[in-house]
């Protein structure tokens, strides 16, 4: 009833794991509580709050409504993978200057979505920015600071390539 | 953006917060992360009824269940009750005789693992006695309806009744009376984190409890007296918070009694997780009210008294609602010029989870039925909405006065004028006002209204923020403070603030996060109190520890301590500046010249306590606020005239009066995210759906938030007004603009469209009945 202990190889921030989890288990919580990527958050497990977004071979997903034996073979990404070591990403260097961050519970979702934005529209109208994080919810700061750092984190990238 | 105020070196300019590099890379612990060694998960028993006597709970089944390590039932907590004050201490930390809400607590077990621990859940047999129920204030307030609490005759929660001026005499004496009703909705406190604690007993008489508490010392309390342990032996470490707006991360809730007693039983840590729907349908909720507001002004438009009758759903249990009651009454003589005011203030308990405060506790509700009348007033009258504001706003006192209201409110600075000014010219109001625009199916209007919230809150007893600061040999600073950071940025302002006034950097402070067993007891962080009197306890603080190296630099120097300063980690004689050493080696020689000294400076805030008194809330009369911030907002709204859908437009500006912006940035994404996520949460989205007690949309599909699609690129103005009783002159931000958003939205709708819609929110359906309606009405005209 709980699901049959299945063989999972998979690769996160780079690293390769191979793990035995339930096939019923979910991926926010291998990485959660077998890998303590703990930046990932819970905080709906019905896909509605955007709180556990992590990258599956580059795509946003929400990793409350991936099964862990989906990611067999696949490259995870977390937020703890985005900054090269004391060096942050621009998005995450533009949300700490803009003043985009409160509480930070949603931040490291809503960085995950920005990135996969970024990576693959480097030039996003507002309205893409918009749209690729709606499926994040914060609850403080109101998102026009999360949207303009996006933006300015866009501009910073183009430039920099 | 990018502004700065005053000639400091730090506040007032823009500023990283301390905490954010911590957060942006998900190296910031949340309750829900912290994993100790041998720790056990615990779930909570839930009552299947919203109203039932308890006949038995027999836990044998769930005990002999393997992997379970310890089960609780209210009884283990001996007949303990709490509340939020001395005399409102209805609630235990599960019920043992009677449940008053759907999924209220009547056990917890601890196992090796979640699964398991749910499983036990199911294993305890409960035996219900079902009652009928209240479900709204109005069934409660019947004759004979069923008690919620047997000892509470008439389900009456709270009631306030408030008289000033002579509210007859100058209603007799008015133009014009209007008199309207208006309800605002049951809602979620909408933060994204669930509850989540882990505790333990590191021996039989010491807790350890860590849990997402914005008031970390509301559980030290209540878990010393709950548990019969010395304050001392109460040890709580505060986590990061994934936001708190009031009530569930002020108070306790199951989960957090569960973790505590069920680690003493097992003695290992207990780490429980609320889901969102736990959180939903069972943690506390923005009190839903109906309020009826009679208001008489003159010709001009000037208000001459207003009576306010509310009626508001408390849920089962008292909670804040004391405090919900008279902080909707007591600001509504703000921030315009009210002679006579009366106020009857009625709460009840219902079989609903408990209301208590939120973002704009209270003045959110009774400034919506204010400012949208007001708006009505306007139109009857003919009067221009933002000249009828101006007409009535409260004049900036001169420096060194206080205005006081008729309610003994008082007032030392306000911007509420400038900031209307502001926003009128900022959305070009001359030019737009009273012209509808129509494209296809989408009208557009737009709205501007006034609010204010008290900051620096101070309630009777306990009101002192405390900081200590603690120079370390090498220069670097420690700042410890019992005040917690949820989110608002308190704790760069803190740092910034002592950073100031020492003269060194803020690279320089390393904050602690709340440890009671090392930081300075704190109230909490409610009411918008924590800048304020934090940020004086701050300055205490570093003057304290600044004194102290001053003696020694003026030693060095042979010259009088007033006669040197720090700046910029320098530190020189003020008549000849090249007389100087560093900060470093100031520290150095005041920590090594033989015998030593240690340096810490100590400070707490007097402002909450020292002032012009306490409210008393049976009166409705005195200071709930140190001090009050001032807000106007413009929102321009587009409705779909055909499917009723209304989004808040870009052109969106907000003028706040926080006094002087200590940090512009927080200043600016607080106002932003005060006003969508609560204000027009409020106005557009938010409601939850209720059957019988049952919350039928505990989840955030079925319960709409604002989601950045929508989110209006609210633009914020700053208006100075220095206020003598605030750190550096500052007020509280983001409160004001959970209370200015709700009516401008409202307005703004009926400036599309010429429909009112008094309860809120105005969402869709809502929208296109009342269109339909206005349609109808139009042709049987015709």
């Amino acid at each position: 009833m709980k699901g049959e202990p299945k063989k999972l190889a998979l690769t996160v921030n780079g690293k390769p794991y191979e793990l035995t989890v339930k096939s019923n288990t979910l991926l926010v919580d291998v990485l959660r509580k077998e890998l303590k990527l703990t930046g990932t958050k819970v905080g709906c497990l019905d896909s509605a709050c955007g709180a556990c977004t992590v990258h599956i071979d580059g795509k946003a997903v929400r990793s409350c409504s991936v099964l862990a034996l989906q990611t067999n073979g696949r490259q995870v990404t977390t937020i703890e993978g985005v900054a090269d070591g004391d060096q942050l990403h621009p998005i995450q260097e533009a949300m700490v200057e803009h003043g985009a961050i409160e509480c930070g519970f949603c931040t490291p979702g809503m960085v995950m979505s920005a990135k996969a934005l970024l990576d693959e529209n480097p030039s996003p109208t507002r309205e893409e920015v918009r749209e690729a994080i709606q499926g994040n919810l914060c609850a403080d700061e109101g998102y026009v600071k999360y949207i303009e750092a996006i933006e300015i984190a866009a501009e910073k990238m183009r430039g920099g390539q | 953006m990018g502004e700065t105020f005053g000639n400091y070196s730090i506040i007032g300019k823009q500023m990283p917060r301390v905490d954010a590099k911590a957060k942006v890379t998900g190296q910031a612990k949340y309750a829900a992360d912290i994993e100790l060694p041998g720790m056990l998960w615990g779930q909570v028993k839930r009552s299947p009824y919203a109203h039932a006597r308890i006949l038995n709970i027999d836990t044998s089944k769930a005990e002999k269940l393997p992997g379970v390590k310890a089960v609780v039932t209210g009884k283990d907590f001996g007949g303990f009750k709490w509340g939020w004050s001395r005399e409102t201490r209805d609630e235990e930390p599960f019920a043992t005789t009677k449940v008053r809400y759907l999924y209220e607590g009547v056990a917890a077990v601890a196992a090796t693992s979640e699964e398991v621990a749910e499983e036990a859940c199911d294993l305890i047999e409960v035996e219900y006695e079902p009652l009928a129920g209240v479900f709204d204030p109005f069934e409660a307030m019947q004759e004979g309806a069923p008690l919620v609490h047997e000892d509470r005759p008439g389900n009456i929660c709270v009631e306030y009744h408030w008289n000033f001026g002579d509210v007859e005499k100058a209603f007799a004496e008015s133009y014009l009376v209007w008199e309207d009703t208006f309800q605002t909705p049951r809602m979620a406190k909408g933060y994204i984190e669930p509850p989540a604690v882990v505790a333990y007993w590191p021996d039989p008489h010491h807790i350890v409890y860590q849990g997402a508490k914005g008031s970390p010392y509301f559980p030290y309390r209540i878990l010393s007296r709950c548990f019969n342990l010395p304050l001392s032996n109460v040890r709580v470490i505060q986590p990061f918070i994934g936001s708190d707006f009031g009530g569930t991360k002020n108070d306790m809730v199951h989960c957090d009694f569960a973790a505590v007693m069920l680690s003493k039983k097992t003695a290992r840590p207990v780490k429980l997780v609320y889901t969102q729907f736990d959180e939903l349908s069972t943690c506390l909720r923005r009190h839903p009210m109906w309020l009826t507001i009679k208001t008489g002004v003159t010709k001009d438009g000037i208000l001459k008294a207003t009576y306010l009758k509310v009626v508001a759903d408390g849920g089962a249990y008292t909670r804040m609602s004391p405090l919900t009651m008279f902080l909707t009454g007591t600001c509504m003589t703000l921030p315009y010029e009210l002679p006579n005011f009366k106020y009857d203030a009625y709460n009840y308990f219902t079989n609903n989870p408990s209301s208590a405060a939120m973002r704009g506790h209270g003045l959110y509700h009774s400034r919506f039925a204010a400012d949208v009348q007001l708006e009505m007033i306007a139109e009857e009258l003919g009067i221009d909405p933002v000249e009828i504001r101006l007409r009535n706003a409260i004049e900036n006192p001169k420096p060194g006065k206080v205005y006081q209201t008729v309610n003994e409110v008082h007032v030392a600075s306000c911007g509420v004028k400038e900031c209307v000014e502001k926003v009128a010219q900022a959305v070009n109001w001359e030019k737009v006002k009273g012209k509808k625009r129509v494209e296809g199916s989408k009208a557009y209007g737009i709205a501007i209204t006034a609010a204010t919230y008290n900051s620096g809150t101070k309630l009777s007893a306990h009101n002192a923020c405390a900081a200590i600061i603690r120079v370390c040999e090498d220069g670097s600073v420690n700042y410890l403070t019992g005040a917690s950071d949820v989110g608002q940025g308190s704790d760069t302002v803190t740092c910034a603030i002592a950073a100031e006034v020492l003269g060194i950097g803020l690279e320089d402070i390393d904050l602690k996060r709340v440890d009671t067993a090392f930081t300075p007891v704190d109230p909490g962080s409610y009411g918008s109190r924590v800048t304020v009197l934090a940020g004086q306890a701050a300055i205490k603080a570093a003057l304290d520890a600044k004194r102290q190296l001053l003696e020694v630099a003026a030693q060095q120097f042979g010259v009088k301590p007033e006669e040197v300063e720090i700046k910029n980690k320098q530190v020189f004689v003020k008549s000849n500046p090249e007389r100087s050493m560093s900060w470093e080696r100031l520290v150095r020689i005041a920590c090594y010249e033989t015998p030593g000294k240690v340096i810490i400076g100590r400070g707490y805030s007097t402002q909450g306590i020292s002032l012009l008194g306490l409210a008393v809330f049976s009166r409705g009369v005195g200071d709930i606020g140190t001090n009050y911030s001032f807000t106007a907002q413009a929102v321009e709204v587009e409705v779909d005239v055909e499917t009723g859908l209304v989004k808040c437009t870009d052109n969106s500006v907000i003028a706040h009066d926080c006094g002087f912006p200590l940090n512009p940035q927080a200043v600016e994404t607080q106002c932003q995210g005060g006003s969508y996520h609560q204000g027009v949460a409020a106005a557009l989205y938010e409601e939850f759906k209720m059957d019988k007690g049952q919350t039928l949309n505990a989840n955030f599909i079925d319960y709409k938030r604002p989601r950045a699609c929508e989110a209006p690129m609210t633009r914020v103005e700053h208006v100075l007004t220095n206020d003598p009783y605030g750190p550096f002159g500052a007020k509280e931000a983001s409160e004001g603009s959970c209370c200015s958003a709700p009516p401008a939205v409202i307005n703004a709708i009926y400036n599309a469209t010429g429909v009112w819609i008094k309860d809120l929110p105005a969402q869709p359906e809502k929208v296109f009945w009342a269109l339909k309606k206005q349609r109808e009405k139009g042709k049987g005209k015709k």
